[in-house]
């Protein structure tokens, strides 16, 4: 009932916008706008994925509708082609661009990939007005109108449908995408290559395929366009239009199909506004409306970063007398289970540190450190600040490389490997300072940690062919999330959980990986002393169901209590290695700790 | 192609490589200082080009009333930080540089627009309005967001620089301008013809050129930009206060593209929207430094000039393609130059 009631408006807003351009009163000038949102709408649909989801951002989005619009335009006058042929020529053409220009700029920090968006934006420009064959400056004339069973669309009422139908197909299958297995991939770009790749999301190629979605979306706008004017120029395709277009996406709110739409159609109302308001105000001609434009660009990020579009959400959410909280969802529990990695029998060898040594310049962070995991252990790696074991921890995981010295994982050396082909061998690791997606739900984050168990493609995904493996991968996260106590916050989002309980959640996250060996920075750093019993108790009962453990930590009770075996590093070295009470009573540890006794026997 | 045709495309490549070279170094020393991507840096070239051009034709800038309005939101914003803070002694500052300065310009440029004062006279009453809009400009957009990221600062730019071309066609229309040579006449260098303009152009960019130097090594003020440069935090910890040395370097970029405005004006004719493609130019040249390096800058502008100046001869018409698909190598050539960044624990 619930989702019913969430879908009531869009069914409404459907339905008026079909009938609009039904009804002979409707002015043609509404229709002529309502085309343009739509077409804008598709790229700013394209740029809320780039931007709002996945945290990169483009102004070149005008110079992919340019390729686009002068694909189709240039194969229709020269070789008659129909244009249901040309769009996906044109699709062909701007996937190949998008494809090198991603795999060029998006290896880069921050902000050389839109630096890198404005040169090629300009690049495109001067590129269209200066070839021949495309016209130059005058552009392309006379494009055929596009048939739709043997019906021109001609009129603006015509290819109304046929935009606006792009429109919505193109928003439902995005929000259909995020809410997936790729999609979530895609919402933890966000959080950074670290926590992504150690779930086996290969953070690059995900980039640029959403760069490349961003740009499909552009040239499909771009075709319609030429087909709608029925003539094309470089200068709806120049930088200009690029900056618009993400105007219109930080304007409505760039995290949603919806502030996509919001930011399309008031920015294109209002500059039609503005272009007939300013000039008589200001008793001249010219593009005055870049100069409101620009304002309101600064001020909406001062004021409201997020866009237009959550403000309205909040409000209705307000009316309506609604906390604003995570969908809950309805999880199939009867569905197969995933299928699960055999464990090791107890007390086999599994994972062995060989002479491992880290150098950083002169400084020799760790030094040629030994030791050896066996099945159904918990062992804890100990040592004052600055011991090494942070270092340690990051070379098993594949987050450093190391100087020299082997890992060896069930007789295969990580040593090569890289974070996210370390997890697909059944290694899970968590974080000393938590990386969770705080805006995800509970169950979300835990699902992205069996990323690699399912394989769900982006068309699958698009399309909704994923239903069955969606389910049976909630399924899995939700029986992690019961295995470690977090099941009733479930829908709750991450990011509004307790410390406590968001180490616990990347536990949980980890669990869902299917790990064989769990990885654990510092668990109970910052915890309460409830809640590290309550860690404790989770991490005993995993050791009871044969999980094998590698915690580094800082808090001796902690430890003490809980490993069956203890190794303690200090200024890189391995100082001792044994069970609790042994390791208790060494004297060299107590000296690493305590400052030790001087020669009077008091402590110094 | 002989060599004379040779010599004159060096010349060419040269003067705006220097060009290219000085807002290079202001586009690298805005973003070191504050993170920002400065994309409005050629509308400051615009500007003292335009501005300069109206005082010229006798008449009072534009420039000069942008600078009084955005002096007056400038002083309400500091006005509420003032009343939210209860430190009313800073008051008299702000009042200082948000109004009085800016009025003060004002009644200059009132007066030099009917004085008929020599050239000089001119670039110096250009130089007071347009260097005053940095800070202000600073002030009013990037200072309440000085802690966000380098995207969300770069969106910001890109939106200032939307403001100020569109202003820039409200205050000098749709013509473009240009103005008198600073030295008229030709000179002989190493036995070679080159116009004294070009010469003066060359040698103006590298005594200011020279100037930052000394400033940035030898002063305090440049010790505390370079500190701020380093790390803000830190920079603050020893009272370097993070607000005036993004005004400080402002004030500086909007100088130094004012400065290079006036020195093209002669040479080039400059529209309302001239100056994003130089300043872009600029930019090709920061990257090639890494943003960060000003010497690299210093070098890739150069060969941006020298590329725009040759491939204007041989495919004038793909002069920009070229210049701006430069940019898609070095990129390149940085993202293997550069490791990927893990993040830091």
């Amino acid at each position: 009932m619930r989702r019913l009631s969430g879908l009531y408006p869009v069914v409404v807003l459907v339905v008026l916008m079909a009938v609009l351009p039904l009804v002979s009163v409707t002015p043609e000038f509404w229709i002529t706008l309502l085309n343009y949102i739509g077409l804008s709408s598709l790229v700013v649909l394209g740029l809320m994925l780039l931007t709002g989801i996945a945290g990169l951002t483009s102004f070149g989005q005008a110079a992919f509708v340019g390729v686009g619009a002068y694909v189709t335009g240039y194969l229709c006058l020269n070789y008659a082609a129909s244009p249901w042929l040309t769009v996906f020529i044109g699709f062909a053409v701007t996937g190949v661009i998008a494809f090198c220009l991603g795999a060029i700029t998006l290896r880069l920090s921050g902000h050389y990939l839109p630096l890198g968006t404005i040169a090629w934006g300009i690049s495109l420009f001067y590129l269209f007005g200066n070839m021949d064959w495309l016209g130059r400056y005058d552009g392309l004339n006379g494009l055929p109108p596009i048939h739709f069973f043997g019906v021109a669309l001609e009129a603006g009422r015509q290819i109304y449908f046929l935009i606006w139908t792009l429109v919505f197909l193109s928003m439902l299958a995005l929000n259909q995408l995020l809410d997936s297995r790729p999609g979530r991939a895609i919402r933890a770009l966000r959080g950074g290559p670290l926590l992504a790749e150690s779930f086996g999301i290969n953070t690059a190629r995900y980039k640029i395929i959403v760069f490349v979605i961003a740009a499909l979306l552009a040239s499909l706008s771009g075709w319609l366009y030429a087909h709608l004017q029925r003539s094309i120029n470089p200068t709806p395709f120049g930088i200009n239009a690029g900056i618009e277009y993400l105007f219109m996406a930080v304007a409505g709110g760039a995290a949603s199909v919806w502030g996509a739409l919001l930011g399309a159609a008031l920015v294109t109302v209002a500059k039609d506004q503005l272009q007939d308001i300013l000039p008589r105000l200001l008793g001249s001609n010219g593009n005055f409306e870049v100069i409101v434009f620009g304002i309101l660009f600064v001020l909406l990020l001062q004021r409201a970063p997020e866009g237009l579009f959550p403000y309205l959400q909040r409000a209705a959410a307000l009316l309506r007398n609604e906390r604003t909280r995570g969908r809950t969802i309805a999880i199939d529990e009867k569905a197969a289970p995933l299928s699960n990695r055999a464990l090791p029998s107890p007390g086999t060898l599994l994972l062995d540190v060989k002479k491992l040594t880290k150098r950083f310049g002169g400084l020799v962070a760790v030094n040629a450190i030994d030791f050896s995991v066996r099945a159904g252990e918990i062992v804890g790696l100990i040592g004052p600040n600055g011991a090494g074991k942070s270092t340690t921890f990051n070379l098993i995981t594949g987050v450093l490389k190391a100087t020299s010295g082997d890992v060896i994982f069930a007789g295969q050396a990580l040593n090569a490997l890289r974070s996210r082909d370390i997890v697909r061998l059944g290694v899970a690791r968590t974080f000393q300072h938590v990386k969770l997606l705080p805006q995800m739900s509970a169950l979300e984050n835990v699902a992205l940690g069996a990323h690699l168990r399912v394989d769900v493609g982006i068309l699958r995904a698009a399309l909704r062919l994923d239903r069955a493996l969606e389910a049976r991968l909630l399924a899995e996260a939700m029986q992690q999330l019961r295995r470690v106590g977090l099941e009733h916050l479930a829908f709750e989002e991450a990011g509004n959980l307790a410390l406590g309980q968001q180490r616990i959640l990347e536990i949980a996250r980890a669990l869902a990986a299917d790990p064989v060996l769990l990885l654990l920075d510092e668990p109970a750093a910052g915890l309460r002393y409830k809640e590290k019993q309550a860690l404790a108790q989770v991490l005993r009962a995993l050791r009871a169901a044969g999980m094998t453990i590698l915690l580094v930590e800082h808090d001796m009770d902690f430890v003490m209590d809980l490993t069956d075996n203890l190794v303690v590093m200090d200024f890189g070295v391995k100082l001792a290695e044994g069970v609790p009470a042994k390791i208790r009573d060494d004297p060299v540890v107590l000296e690493a700790y305590l400052g030790g006794f001087d020669d009077e026997g008091g402590l110094t | 192609m002989d060599l004379s045709i040779v010599l004159i495309l060096l010349q060419d490549g040269i003067v705006n490589g220097a060009i290219y070279a000085l807002l290079a170094l202001a586009l690298v020393l805005v973003f070191t200082v504050t993170r920002v991507i400065f994309i409005p840096q050629g509308e400051f070239v615009t500007y003292g080009a335009l501005s300069l051009a109206a005082l010229l034709a006798n008449k009072v800038p534009g420039t000069a009333w942008l600078l009084l309005g955005l002096g007056v939101v400038a002083f309400l914003m500091d006005l509420t930080a003032v009343f939210a803070s209860r430190r009313f002694d800073r008051l008299w500052l702000s009042a200082v540089s948000d109004l009085v300065l800016p009025v003060l310009a004002v009644i200059i440029a009132r007066w030099a627009a009917h004085a008929g004062l020599p050239l000089l006279v001119n670039v110096l009453v250009v130089l007071a309005i347009v260097v005053q809009m940095g800070p202000l400009l600073y002030r009013v957009a990037y200072q309440p967001l000085a802690e966000a990221s380098p995207l969300v600062l770069l969106i910001v730019s890109v939106g200032v620089h939307f403001a100020m071309t569109g202003l820039g066609l409200l205050f000098f229309g749709a013509e473009g301008s240009r103005t008198p040579a600073f030295i008229d006449g030709r000179s002989k260098l190493f036995g070679i013809d080159v116009s004294s303009q070009s010469l003066f152009v060359v040698v103006a960019s590298a005594l200011l050129i020279g100037l930052l130097y000394v400033l940035f090594e030898r002063t305090l003020y440049g010790k505390a930009l370079r500190a701020t440069a380093v790390n803000r935090r830190g920079a603050r910890l020893v009272a370097i206060s993070t607000n005036f040395s993004g005004r400080l370097t402002f004030a500086l970029a909007a100088l130094i593209g004012a400065f290079s405005g006036m020195l093209i004006a002669p040479v080039t004719t400059v529209y309302y929207d001239s100056g994003f493609l130089v300043g872009l130019k600029g930019f090709v040249a920061a990257i090639i430094g890494g943003l960060i390096s000003y010497p690299l800058a210093a070098g890739g502008a150069l060969l941006v000039g020298l590329l725009e100046s040759f491939s204007s001869f041989w495919a004038s018409a793909f002069k920009e393609v070229i210049v701006f698909t430069l940019i898609i190598p070095v990129l390149l050539w940085r993202s293997f130059a550069t490791p990927v960044l893990e993040e830091d624990e």
